[in-house]
């Protein structure tokens, strides 16, 4: 049992099922992200933690208790909202210390630790603007004190960062998950942007229609993506139809050439075609040496982005797109030409089609 | 050249403020209406007040409003554009907060906007005659209590051609102004400030002390400031339904300009203006409260 469990937790509206089955449990002072595209029901399990909705069936239980049915006001949960949602008649001072004044803690206890948050978050100076003379950055940082200043079991983050701009977005990102490590904070963080869940958290849970596609550290989920959408999501991955050829030793062709799926493809039929995945940064544009797979293909397409060449290669019906390092003194190879690429055989993974519900 | 793209090239140098904007024309029968039937007549009711018959400078019209008649007057109009301001803006308060946060079936929302538009219009001797239809001595309401519930307004103390009951007419058109008015208010109430409110310990009722009622409360006063003004000024209803009978300002007023026995047109200047400063007071101190309720907006 961990700290926040979720168990078996569903949420129907009429007849869309818009959470199936969502099973997880997450230690104390862990960082999770719900990683997945709009409508894919993260934001919905948040908001079944918070208590604004109701699971339609399962049960969730924060440090052992069953919060299920409880209401938001009865949970000591903390959120930050996408949209801030200060209130706008309250100072930033007001604001951080309404928790605690509802909860009709001394005054001279609101103070201190309305100025302690204020510190935290780094606007010390601040407690007397109202939220309309703040930029976005700070009153995202308003608001994350708001919500901590409540010393909250578990700490919940609705795309708190979607409405800044990309260098806020960065240099805030850092600063939360360096915050919740010192506050050792239970938090889970919802997002559709993989870079900052794969930057930020302990664990990724991908979602997709309302099911849980993978769960796993940042590490795994780029590198071994379970299904083909966590594999089409997390990162720029090429997708490659194979034929199985001997599921045991892993052998499978894709246009014709026979590679090696190092890892196996067990689970697949002799003559199936089931679809593999290959990271671009795996692939290099030159024969290789040892045990790497090796194909032969034309190239179609190269894009210069300064530090980085992307080419595409074509092998047939299926195409790879792969990343090299610019290098002043070689220029990219030109399109139409031949070229032979390779990869490791462990780096070619075999997708099962989606997570059962 | 097409029309279309005669009008793209034309538009950028028309915004850049280098040509005169047509854009005023639109505007300018507004203009002309308001300076010929509400700046002039005013401008000439203020000096009528101030004058002679025959043009000459007096202070004697103002003087005269210090008769117990008028200053009855004046005080039962106020008395009965509080209460049908306050008791509209109370009722219209519940209905729209039950249209717009109620979670009430999504239809009822068109439904509720279009009648009120409708019945904040209904007012005059149209509406008069309604309520004494219904609640008049004897009017069908009146009788179908007495009938069936037995219940007789006359005996429980109620004339619809006195103070309440001018109010409760009043009510008519006060109640669905309010909604009118209110209903994007309370559309403006962010969720998330409620949930927020809720997720750090606050309870529907702290939530609405501390954050909805103090982002409403320029809505509101507003609101309920125009409908006083909107009671105040309203005449044709008045007259309609209790003739002289009911001592307010405005059928005092309609009565020194009629041209009866009463007619005494610069006492009537003198009344109207009386009115214009009750208003003007209550818009003067609408715009102060509003400025305060809304110094933590933008």
């Amino acid at each position: 049992m961990g700290f926040l469990d979720l168990e078996g937790v569903r949420k129907v509206y009429g007849a869309n099922t818009v959470v199936r089955n969502f099973n997880l449990s997450i230690q104390r002072g862990e960082f999770i992200s719900f990683l997945g595209p709009s409508g894919c029901g993260k934001t919905t399990t948040l908001r079944m933690i918070a208590g604004f909705e109701i699971p339609s069936a399962g049960t969730i239980r924060i440090d052992g208790r069953d919060v299920t049915e409880l209401k938001p006001n009865q949970r000591n949960v903390g959120m930050v909202f996408q949209s801030y949602a200060l209130f706008p008649n309250l100072t930033v001072a007001e604001n951080v210390a309404f928790g605690l004044k509802v909860a009709r803690r001394p005054k001279d206890e609101i103070a201190r630790r309305v100025a302690e948050m204020l510190a935290i978050v780094k606007l010390p100076e601040l407690g007397d603007r109202y939220p309309y003379q703040l930029s976005g950055g700070q009153q995202q940082r308003v608001a994350l004190a708001r919500a901590l200043a409540v010393k909250p079991t578990v700490l919940l983050l609705d795309e708190p960062l979607s409405a800044l701009d990309a260098k806020i977005r960065i240099s805030l990102r850092e600063e939360i998950r360096s915050l919740q490590r010192e506050l050792d904070i239970t938090t889970v963080y919802v997002t559709h942007d993989q870079e900052e869940a794969l930057s930020m958290s302990d664990r990724i849970v991908v979602m997709s229609d309302g099911r849980v596609e993978q769960i796993g550290t940042p590490f795994e989920v780029y590198n071994y993506p379970a299904t083909r959408f966590v594999a089409s999501f997390v990162g720029t991955l090429n997708i490659l139809d194979a034929r199985i050829v001997d599921p045991a030793s892993g052998r499978v062709v894709i246009d014709g050439q026979e590679v090696i799926a190092g890892r196996g493809v067990n689970g697949a039929g002799v003559g199936e075609v089931r679809p593999m995945a290959l990271r671009p940064e795996a692939i290099t544009l030159d024969g290789g040496n040892g045990d790497r797979n090796r194909m032969q293909g034309t190239i179609e397409e190269v894009a210069f982005l300064g530090a980085v060449v992307r080419i595409r290669v074509r092998f047939g019906e299926n195409a790879v797109l792969l990343d090299t390092f610019n290098n002043p003194g070689v220029a990219p190879p030109p399109r139409g030409s031949r070229a032979e690429v390779s990869f490791g055989r462990d780096d070619l993974l075999l997708l099962q089609d989606s997570a059962a519900d | 050249m097409s029309r279309e793209a005669e009008l793209a090239v034309v538009a950028p140098v028309a915004r850049s403020g280098g040509r005169r904007s047509w854009a005023w024309l639109g505007i300018t029968p507004f203009f002309l209406f308001t300076v010929l039937f509400l700046i002039l007549p005013t401008l000439d009711l203020v000096v009528g007040a101030f004058q002679t018959p025959d043009g000459s400078f007096t202070l004697d019209n103002i003087a005269r409003l210090n008769q117990p008649t008028i200053v009855s007057a004046y005080w039962i109009s106020i008395q009965v554009s509080v209460a049908s301001a306050l008791l509209g803006a109370l009722a219209g308060f519940v209905i729209a907060y039950a249209v717009v946060l109620g979670k009430l079936p999504r239809p009822l929302r068109p439904f509720v906007t279009t009648f009120s538009g409708v019945a904040s219009q209904f007012a005059g001797i149209p509406l008069a005659f309604a309520f004494l239809a219904t609640l008049g001595p004897t009017g069908l309401v009146t009788a179908l209590l007495d009938q069936y519930a037995g219940i007789n307004l006359r005996a429980l103390g109620f004339n619809l051609l006195s103070f309440w009951g001018l109010t409760i007419t009043y009510l008519y058109f006060q109640i669905p102004l309010m909604v009118l008015i209110l209903m994007p208010a309370l559309d403006g109430l962010r969720k998330e400030w409620r949930e927020a409110a809720a997720i750090l310990g606050a309870t529907p009722w702290q939530y609405w002390r501390h954050v909805a009622f103090p982002v409403l409360w320029p809505s509101l006063l507003g609101a309920t400031i125009l409908l006083f003004a909107n009671a105040f000024g309203a005449v044709a209803t008045a007259y309609a339904l209790t003739g002289s009978s009911l001592n307010i300002v405005p059928i005092l007023l309609y009565a020194q300009i009629r041209g009866d026995v009463l007619h005494d047109p610069h006492l009537g200047y003198a009344l109207a203006l009386g009115m214009i400063l009750i208003t003007g007071l209550a818009n003067v101190g609408y715009i102060w409260l509003r400025q305060r309720g809304e110094r933590w907006i933008k």
